[in-house]
């Protein structure tokens, strides 16, 4: 029987660009600027580009070696390593899948918000009006047009996660939507998805570019760059800065999932994977410090904007209260003309006193927010302030789009690839059809994240899904790597494949630094769920306009536990069954 | 000050700029007469004249009150309701209070003048719909375009496969010996290779 014979990438070019897309994601542009603010500013880059060194290049160089020497997805990959790790293969798909169900809801709303951006005025700019249209709907009120339309108009979200409410059909359309784009580009394998890796991949960086300049010409973006760059140093002496430092460099590369020992297993044996790894790390540290750059003179227009409007209103309310001439009362003299009111005309000034708000530029930048609420609000809130809001709504969500497109392709390579290498479903039925059939369940469970609790039930899968169970399958990556196969082999492996030996930076790293810094990430992480005991959430009150903490019910705690579990288990379980069957087949032999 | 007088206040520099320009006795002539217009046309008081709107307490602020007086009746004021359809659905008079969010009545109601955001079919749709064809186009194209390769390379391959099996046939007789004549001539077979056969077709 002929063989058939591995599908290839039609250039080196087209690998780079396949890690790139996946690697740069919506995390560089939407948790990175945020861990920055958090963390002491410019010198949050100091933590950041030590973990960079010490596990980042390391590790990605690692799964792309593996992945190049073996020559398949990441259940044959370690299956060849030892028999015993089967198990972290199939944790790495287990892991995949539940990403991919949930993340490509994100890119379900970046269709919405880009669908809605061809409209004048942007839907997001104003509140709607109540229905007997005497005023400005109630909720809307109380909060922004922005926070209102995302929780809303949007989501439609329901006050906890016990009221699941019904199936939003706008959101189920788009998430149709999204999952046959994904279909359309694997659906071919890597033919496809070589050619439309170039797109997402360079397209976020012009548009990116974009409003780099967009966002340095904007009206107090300075403001947001000099709050975001000058360093605190004594943040540095905050364990938890290195600690972000150190789990966001790792998920921002998404080591474990599987998808870079499959885009690694298409490329060519002598592939130079050294410099490929070096080379896609740096890309996608810089692609993050380049996107807080735009953040922040966004963060910066955006908060001297609010605060500018806020000065407006007081002074209206003044010169209402004591008519006084237009003009007479200026930002610049506000403090001066409230002394000398409150000294003129006390009494009318004290009934005015709890309406005057105090305005604070400060105030504004510290709101940090991560994640899609800064994805969804505050960029909206700040494009609808521009000129021409429409082209820059429709450009910022394309790239949201791209970004997240790019990820799915890696998400689903994961699941795809050993699916398609095994014998018993791969030689069966075509790929697309494969494709096909996982496009479609993950397309119908998603469907959950559509209801009125969909947001809830996103969070839980977002922060749980992926972060322990990952954590735990790089470690024995890494160990199977050095200790296991070990790592004289390997090297003679590497040699083989690129043509020389890693030197001792690689070697100390893989067998020491990295796996330490797992540990120890690993430890933080447990006992930081443990000691905080329940497990909390953030509900949106629609009566009050604002998000309240509330508590997980058990079975929500049943699910996380589940979704952990699911992953994590199968190491020991492949290592199991590996071992029964081992022992079966010696006493079959023996009788 | 009476119960039926309307405080306005007009932030003009705010929203002309440069194009501002002063308030005075004549602009307040036109806004009388605006008034007054309005109730000619739009409420039953098709006498109105503007005489009968009065403007009292002007400030530097620009803001006033002003009471629009019913001539037929005796020094009595219009309902404050009549005088609020009236220029609620006067087309001219909306322009001269809504100025821009920064001009507004106070007392009336600002619904008119809220800026309602609802098309009547939703643009979003439209869009959806656009990208979701081409979407289904391009998917439906790529699947046809994989059958028809896979037709033709099994196409290719079972020819090659003929020509294969034509060559055996040909061989087995070109070979010189028949295979029958070997079998019933000296030669007996040997052993060990019918066993390695045997293995081999297993597999």
């Amino acid at each position: 029987a002929m063989e058939k014979s591995r599908p290839l990438w039609d250039n080196p070019l087209q690998f780079i660009f396949a890690c790139i897309s996946y690697a740069v994601g919506l995390g560089n542009v939407w948790r990175f600027p945020y861990l920055c603010q958090m963390y002491g500013g410019g010198g949050f880059l100091i933590p950041y580009f030590i973990m960079l060194i010490a596990e980042g290049m390391p590790l990605l160089y690692l799964e792309l070696a593996v992945g190049q020497r073996m020559r398949q997805g990441s259940i044959g990959a370690w299956k060849i390593i030892s028999p015993y790790l089967c198990g972290v293969g199939v944790a790495s798909v287990i892991v995949s899948f539940f990403l991919s169900m949930y993340y490509n809801v994100i890119n379900a709303w970046a269709f919405w918000y880009l669908f809605h951006s061809f409209q004048d005025p942007l839907p997001w700019a104003t509140c709607p009006l109540n229905s007997n249209r005497t005023g400005y709907e109630e909720e809307c009120e109380k909060t922004s047009s922005t926070q209102y339309f995302w929780y809303r108009q949007t989501l439609n979200i329901s006050p906890s996660l016990e009221a699941s409410g019904s199936l939003q059909w706008e959101q189920a359309l788009c998430l149709t939507l999204a999952w046959l784009v994904v279909y359309l580009c694997i659906l071919r394998g890597t033919e496809s998805t070589g050619k439309v890796v170039y797109v997402t991949a360079s397209l976020p960086y012009c548009v990116l570019i974009i409003y780099l300049i967009r966002g340095l010409t904007l009206h107090g973006a300075v403001n947001g760059l000099i709050y975001m760059f000058t360093p605190k140093m004594e943040q540095l002496s905050n364990p938890k800065a290195w600690i972000s430092a150190a789990t966001q460099i790792f998920f921002s590369l998404g080591l474990g999932f599987g998808s870079l020992i499959a885009f690694a297993s298409y490329n060519e044996p002598n592939n130079n994977c050294e410099r490929h790894a070096v080379i896609v790390s740096l890309i996608n540290s810089a692609t993050s410090i380049f996107a807080s750059i735009v953040t922040f003179s966004i963060y910066g227009f955006k908060a001297t904007f609010n605060y500018e409007s806020c000065i407006n209103k007081v002074i209206l309310l003044l010169m209402n209260a004591f008519d006084l001439e237009e003009g007479s009362l200026t930002a610049d003299n506000l403090n001066e003309m409230k002394d000398y009111l409150m000294a003129t005309h006390p009494q009318e000034y004290a009934q005015l006193l709890p309406r005057l708000k105090n305005c604070s530029l400060e105030a504004e930048l510290d709101t940090a927010v991560q994640g899609t609420g800064l994805a969804f609000i505050v960029y909206s809130e700040a494009i609808k302030n521009m000129e021409v809001p429409q082209l820059y709504s429709v450009l910022y969500f394309f790239m949201l789009l791209m970004l997240g497109i790019g990820s799915m392709l890696g998400n689903t390579a994961a699941i795809l690839t050993p699916l398609t290498d095994s014998k018993a479903i791969g030689a069966r039925f075509p790929k697309e059809v494969i494709s096909g059939v996982v496009c479609f369940v993950n397309c119908v469970i998603g469907l959950i994240f559509t209801m009125e609790a969909g947001n809830y039930w996103f969070d839980i899968f977002n922060d749980y899904a992926a972060t322990l169970s990952l954590l735990l399958i790089v470690l024995v990556e890494t160990i199977a790597v050095c200790y296991i196969y070990g790592i004289r082999r390997f090297e003679k492996d590497l040699d083989t494949m690129i043509g020389r030996k890693p030197n001792w930076y690689w070697k100390i790293m893989w067998a020491v630094a990295s796996p330490l810094l797992i540990i120890s990430l690993f430890i933080f992480y447990l006992t930081d769920y443990i000691l905080t005991g329940t497990l909390q959430y953030q509900a949106w009150d629609a009566t009050q306009g604002q998000l309240v903490t509330k508590d997980y019910p058990g079975y929500a705690l049943a699910v996380i536990g589940l979704l952990v579990a699911a992953s994590t288990m199968c190491i020991p379980l492949g290592a199991l069954v590996t071992f029964i069957r081992k022992r079966l087949k010696r006493e079959n032999v023996s009788t | 000050d009476a119960q039926n007088a309307f405080k306005v206040r007009l932030s003009i520099k705010t929203a002309l700029g440069d194009n501002a320009y002063a308030w005075d006795a004549n602009e307040e002539y036109l806004f009388k007469a605006m008034v007054a217009f309005a109730m000619r046309r739009y409420s039953s008081k098709s006498t109105t004249q503007i005489s009968n709107v009065l403007l009292c307490n002007v400030t530097d602020r620009v803001s006033f009150w002003f009471v629009v007086t019913d001539s037929s009746k005796n020094v009595t004021t219009v309902p404050e309701s009549e005088v609020e359809a009236a220029i609620r659905y006067s087309h001219c008079c909306c322009s001269l209070f809504f100025l821009s969010d920064w001009g507004y009545v106070y007392g009336l109601l600002t619904g008119s003048m809220l800026k309602s955001s609802d098309p009547s079919t939703p643009v979003w749709l439209i869009v959806f719909g656009v990208v979701l064809c081409l979407i289904v186009a391009g998917i439906i194209f790529l699947i046809v375009a994989g059958i028809q390769q896979r037709k033709k390379k099994s196409k290719e391959s079972t020819e090659r496969e003929n020509l294969e099996e034509k060559g055996e046939v040909t061989v087995t007789v070109e070979n010189g010996i028949p295979c029958e004549t070997l079998d019933l001539k000296a030669g007996h077979i040997n052993g060990v290779f019918a066993a390695d056969d045997e293995r081999f077709t297993s597999l």
